[in-house]
């Protein structure tokens, strides 16, 4: 089966914080940044390494602000 | 790379007001993809609700229309009967569609007009600072209820989809949650037959879907969504309850 790779981005600035998306993430990847406050006053949700990324889209499925974009690619 | 998710074009640039982890953020969401996918954007006239979901207008990049408090069925109903060409849909909560609405949404569904509502159901009242609503589970507490909802004072939480689909006009029934993901995807789907019952000229169409309310149940919204499926889906089991034929 090819390995499917997967890049989220972020609108920080829209993030509350909430971590509905780091629940949900089946890789475990998402975290909220403590060391950043955002435009709201909240630590964004962040993700540190990007390569365990699979595309599955949970996340931007239950954000509820649609601060996450999914791309994905197969090799 | 190929983007497989991004904000759809039926959401405003508006930033909800919503509190952190709101699944209201979710439905609005899953409604405004539904109105882009079916290709009917541009047509669309929505009534906003009284409630937390008051600034819906603000947030759906359509026609928006606001009512009074539970009359959103009855403002639908006179913008369907004069555009009919138009889709018409209202976004409405617990509060606002099950206590002092319950005639309105009864009699739209009776009439069987041809609108959508989507219904959110979240057991509380959360703009006013979380009151019991019809819809509170026993035991739940809330502000007007410090010890828990009691069913000798205060009855059973209504179940207002059974209640809807007991109803001949009443062409689509069905309670959604968004408490995980895959919820979600099912609740669109739900969301998009509903839509198409209206498209399709059926009748009246409505999706319930459970909802959280971190801030006033007292939880984290990680924890909310806990509650929901542990306390809420046992009481509002999730399913179809009505469908017309041709839409299955």
């Amino acid at each position: 089966m090819p390995k499917v790779k997967g890049k989220v981005t972020f609108k920080e600035n829209l993030c509350k914080g909430c971590g509905l998306c780091v629940s949900v993430c089946p890789t475990k990847i998402i975290s909220l940044d403590k060391e950043k406050i955002n435009e709201k006053g909240y630590h964004p949700a962040t993700i540190k390494e990007m390569d365990k990324c699979i595309g599955c889209a949970n996340c931007a499925t239950m954000c509820p602000d649609v601060v996450i974009t999914v791309e994905r690619m197969t090799e | 790379m190929a983007v497989v998710f991004e904000k759809t074009k039926g959401l405003t640039d508006a930033q909800t007001h919503y509190c952190p982890g709101c699944t209201h953020g979710i439905v609005h969401r899953l409604v405004a993809e539904s109105l882009e996918e079916l290709g009917v954007l541009d047509e669309a006239i929505g009534v906003a609700p009284v409630g937390c979901s008051v600034l819906a207008y603000k947030y759906f990049n359509c026609d928006m229309h606001e009512a009074a408090h539970g009359r959103a069925p009855a403002v639908a109903t006179g913008i369907k009967r004069v555009h009919p060409e138009n889709f018409v849909f209202t976004y409405q909560g617990d509060g606002d569609l099950a206590s002092i609405g319950t005639a309105e949404i009864v009699h739209a569904a009776h009439r069987g007009e041809k609108i959508s509502t989507i219904f959110i159901n979240n057991a509380i009242y959360g703009m006013t600072g979380g009151q019991m609503a019809p819809t509170t589970l026993i035991g739940q507490k809330a502000t007007t209820a410090p010890y828990g909802r009691d069913k000798e004072h205060c009855g059973m939480p209504l179940k207002m989809a059974e209640m809807l689909a007991t109803i001949d006009g009443a062409q689509f029934v069905e309670r959604v949650a968004v408490n995980t993901p895959g919820n979600a995807r099912k609740a669109k789907k739900a969301i998009k037959k509903c839509f198409q019952t209206q498209i399709e000229g059926k009748g009246f169409g409505i999706v319930e879907v459970l909802s959280t309310c971190p801030t006033n149940w007292g939880y984290t919204p990680v924890e909310a969504l806990k509650w929901l499926e542990e306390n809420m889906i046992p009481y509002y089991p999730l399913g179809n309850l009505r469908t017309p034929e041709e839409v299955e």
